[in-house]
């Protein structure tokens, strides 16, 4: 076990290494922050200081390695755009996009799995097929139409809920929550329910077919034959089993809906990480691209792992030392 | 069943707006939320110099010289200023406090000086308004005097961009400490209370300032960058007012009895550059055929005026920007100081077009492939396309092609284009600017032609320029930029196509007072009544 983490710690570094070369070039190749920074009137002698100033002067493997020099002393680097370094910046950002990102993945399985569930188990119901359907919309339509269209219904139309913005705060841990406080609730759903649209209908199309698959099986055959409740049946027999591709996904979704949440906040006007990077791509705050995507590299494998120990727990076949 | 379960989801709704609208009342006729459109990035009024910044700051700190809302000066901190001789000028300052109960002196005007070129990791820097001033002389503390080198006409007008910070705030104060509130002090009608990056920053009211009083005690100002969100808001009464309202939602603006607008047309012009650049063949213009031509086309005044005369200004204007601009011939608006009344915008004459064309040796017509941004001005990339069909009907086969401005603008600096479309705000309000910046010969040791991105040169108009700069007296200067102006438009060196409306939406019962430099500011939003 500690072998395997190791090698996937092992891994992940390189992959650190290979993304911060790629956002070096890639950020080098489409242009420079200073023009886009940059008062339109200053003169040329101030945009070369300022290019100075920067150090976008230097050749860029030069630049690379002040970087690394920089990082191997915990320094992670300022922001161009805003002069706070650059983690701080993302710190700062990151309860909102966390809160938002866990309620839509509790959202996707509050629903999906029950929903799922029920389709499976009535696949030819009028229900079952209204879910399907539906679940046909939550995949298609484009989240920032949808967005649009929840705010002109119950912000623009009903008054019910505020349109945008993150509401009131409460402090925990230092750290500012909407969740703590109603006002921040009401804020909260329809960002949350926004995000979570397209991975309710993934987690209930997986649930569905899961069960649709398991129940001709021999082992539910006899459990029934047994006596078992269909209560136990299904929550214990039939749920457990078809949990491991819905915990890959919903791992893997939990991810993706941190790091590109972003359409959602701007609509939402919602002050998380996404729209952080979205507007440091636009201006190429290199700093932050940076800083952001080491974040997001180092998310995702820990994420795997968690995911990939669950499964353990979920299926007793699964091994995680390959053996030699 | 599933009526009535709509109806009781509406009445539940209408019970909780009745609710909600109940707690928020009695808070509303105090404070006001504003929906900015672009993050502010810093609270440090000195570290970069950026519209939305200049917005917020506006509030908590105070210039020498304020500008009203047409864009004229006006005293701020300083209550007058005058000539002394050609290189001194001379500033009577308020007698007011800061927000901390500090007096404010001439002490602080130069401190404020100061510091600008200190402040460290500025991506775009208040220099270029403070290195006129060569030396400082504080004659009393209401009484200072400003230096420059050689005579300086437009010395108020770069001094209005500077924001006066106490001298208390000590050596180097670092920008992080305006961020987080320590070192926000300033003498404006608002206080600043908190800030929260791409989210909001809030204000309290200074009931001790100098000036009028304005209305709201508090004020919320949010960040919602998204047009669609921005306008929901305001539908929603979660926000009083909102800037840069999105072109496509005009008309039902105009209809909604909830919102009413306010606008007036800036010194924002919208234009395309043609390469001025090369004498030889220019990357993205060919004959008719493909071929490539061994003069660059763009040099010959004839097919600039036949591709400026081939566009139809008012077309655009009512198709494309919604009546949210209006057709120009120059960079400032009609009524601004230098103004040329007599240079109109060009008037649509496709005939004229073709036959000009012909005469310089192309009745064929011409290729060329128009760049643009697609993210930066107002329907950029709809505005490039509609000029490409334009151009089309006098021959001229046009590619359009619309890119992010991260990178256009890259490759503009370095003359990769043919012919592109670009913007230009006058800050200053006056023509000395785009004529320094945009029209002069590009030159490095001198600082010309910084934003002359075509590389458009002409001895005559750069003389007329030098001559302006040099004279003090306002009329005399006046006369001199508006035969500049004139003489640079005549020859075409960009395609001037209109100027952009600033427009403002609040709610019913408020009104706003529009602004020429775009800023959106608390003092200006009055109830009605």
């Amino acid at each position: 076990m500690l072998t395997w983490i190791v090698r996937r710690l092992f891994q992940a570094f390189f992959v650190v290494v290979a993304m911060t070369v790629i956002v070096f070039v890639g950020v080098h190749v489409i242009g420079n922050p200073v023009d886009i920074l940059i008062s339109p009137e200053a003169d040329q002698a101030e945009r070369a200081r300022i290019i100075a100033e920067m150090g976008l002067d230097q050749p860029l493997w030069k630049q690379y390695f002040f970087f690394v020099n920089d990082v191997l002393h915990g320094n992670m680097g300022r922001s161009f755009v805003f002069n706070e370094p650059a983690l701080k910046l993302i710190g700062s950002r990151m309860p909102a996009t966390l809160e938002l990102a866990v309620t839509a993945v509790l959202f996707s399985i509050c629903f999906g799995v029950p929903l799922g569930l029920y389709a499976g188990l009535k696949p030819d119901s009028v229900a079952g097929r209204a879910i399907m359907a539906g679940s046909i919309l939550g995949f298609s339509l484009p989240s920032f139409w949808v967005g649009l269209m929840l705010i002109m219904t119950f912000a623009v139309h009903l008054g019910v809920l505020p349109s945008t913005g993150r509401g009131e705060t409460a402090a925990m841990f230092g750290i500012q929550w909407s969740f703590l406080t109603w006002d921040g609730l009401r804020h909260m759903f329809m960002p949350a329910l926004n995000l979570s649209l397209f991975n309710i209908s993934l987690v209930l199309r997986l649930t569905r077919a899961g069960v649709r698959e398991t129940l001709p099986m021999d082992y539910i055959k006899f459990a029934r034959a047994k006596g078992l409740t269909p209560r136990r049946v299904i929550l214990v027999h039939v749920l457990k089993n078809i949990m491991i591709p819905v915990v890959t996904v919903v791992g893997l979704e939990l991810g993706s809906t941190i790091a590109f949440a972003v359409v959602t906040e701007s609509v939402f006007a919602w002050p998380g990480m996404g729209k952080l990077i979205i507007d440091s791509i636009n201006v190429l705050d290199r700093p932050v691209i940076v800083a952001y995507l080491m974040m997001i590299v180092l998310l995702f494998i820990t994420i795997n792992l968690v995911v990939d120990i669950i499964y353990t727990i979920l299926d007793p076949r699964v091994r995680l030392e390959t053996k030699a | 069943m599933m009526a009535r379960g709509v109806r009781t989801i509406v009445r539940l709704g209408v019970v909780l707006s009745g609710l909600t609208a109940l707690s928020g009342g009695s808070v509303m006729a105090q404070s006001l939320a504003i929906a900015s459109s672009a993050p502010v990035t810093s609270i440090d009024p000195h570290y970069h110099t950026f519209g939305p910044n200049a917005s917020l700051h506006h509030h908590i700190y105070e210039p020498l010289i304020q500008r009203d809302a047409p864009g004229n000066l006006k005293p701020g901190l300083a209550t007058s200023w005058k000539l002394r001789d050609d290189k001194t000028w001379e500033f009577k300052l308020r007698n007011v406090t800061y927000h901390n109960g500090e007096k404010f002196t001439a002490e602080d005007v130069a401190y404020s000086l100061d510091r600008v070129p200190k402040v460290k990791n500025s991506p775009a820097s208040f220099q270029i308004y403070t290195r006129a001033v060569v030396a400082v002389e504080i004659v009393d503390p209401q009484t200072i005097l400003l230096k420059t080198a050689t005579p300086y006409p437009l010395l108020p007008q770069d001094i209005s961009q500077i924001f006066i910070i106490p001298r208390s705030l000590g050596a180097e104060p670092a920008t992080e400490d305006f961020n987080n509130g320590k070192n926000a002090i300033g003498t404006g009608a608002y206080r600043f209370v908190s800030y929260r990056p791409g989210e909001k920053i809030e204000l309290e009211r200074n009931d001790t300032y100098w000036g009028e009083k304005p209305h709201w005690k508090t004020v919320n100002y949010r960040i919602i960058s998204n047009d669609g969100a921005r306008t929901a808001s305001l539908l929603a009464g979660d926000v009083g007012i909102i800037e840069f309202v999105p072109p496509v939602d005009i008309p039902n603006l105009r209809k909604d009895s909830r919102v009413s607008l306010s606008e007036v047309v800036s010194n924002r012009s919208i234009f395309l550059w043609l390469d001025h650049s090369r004498e030889g063949p220019t990357p993205f213009v060919t004959g008719p055929n493909g071929e490539i031509l061994e003069k660059n086309p763009l040099k010959d005044r004839r097919v600039r005026l036949a591709l400026s005369i081939a566009i139809n200004r008012q077309a655009i204007v009512d198709r494309v920007m919604e009546n949210t601009a209006i057709p120009t011939g120059q960079y400032l608006r009609p009524g601004a100081p230098t103004y040329v009344p007599d240079l109109k915008p060009q008037l649509y004459d496709p005939e004229r077009a073709k036959k000009l064309l012909a005469e310089a040796g192309f009745p064929k017509g011409l290729r060329i492939s128009l760049h643009g941004p697609n993210d930066r001005y107002v329907n950029d990339a709809k505005i490039i396309q509609a000029v490409g069909q334009m151009w089309q009907r006098i021959g001229v086969q046009t590619t359009v092609e619309g890119l992010p401005w991260s990178n256009f603008v890259a490759r503009a600096g370095k003359q990769e284009f043919s012919a592109f479309l670009l913007g230009w705000g006058v800050s200053s309000g006056e023509g000395t600017n785009p004529l320094r910046a945009q029209i002069a010969t590009w030159n490095p040791q001198r600082g010309l032609g910084t934003a002359n991105r075509g590389r458009y040169s002409n001895p005559a108009v750069d003389t007329l320029i030098d001559q302006a700069m040099a004279t003090m007296d306002d009329g005399a200067r006046e006369k001199i930029v508006q035969q500049a102006m004139r003489m640079a438009m005549e020859d075409v060196p960009v395609v001037q196509l209109h100027l952009q409306k600033n427009i403002w939406a609040t709610r019913k019962g408020l009104s706003y007072e529009a602004r020429v430099d775009e800023e959106t500011l608390a003092m200006g939003v009055k109830p009605t009544k």
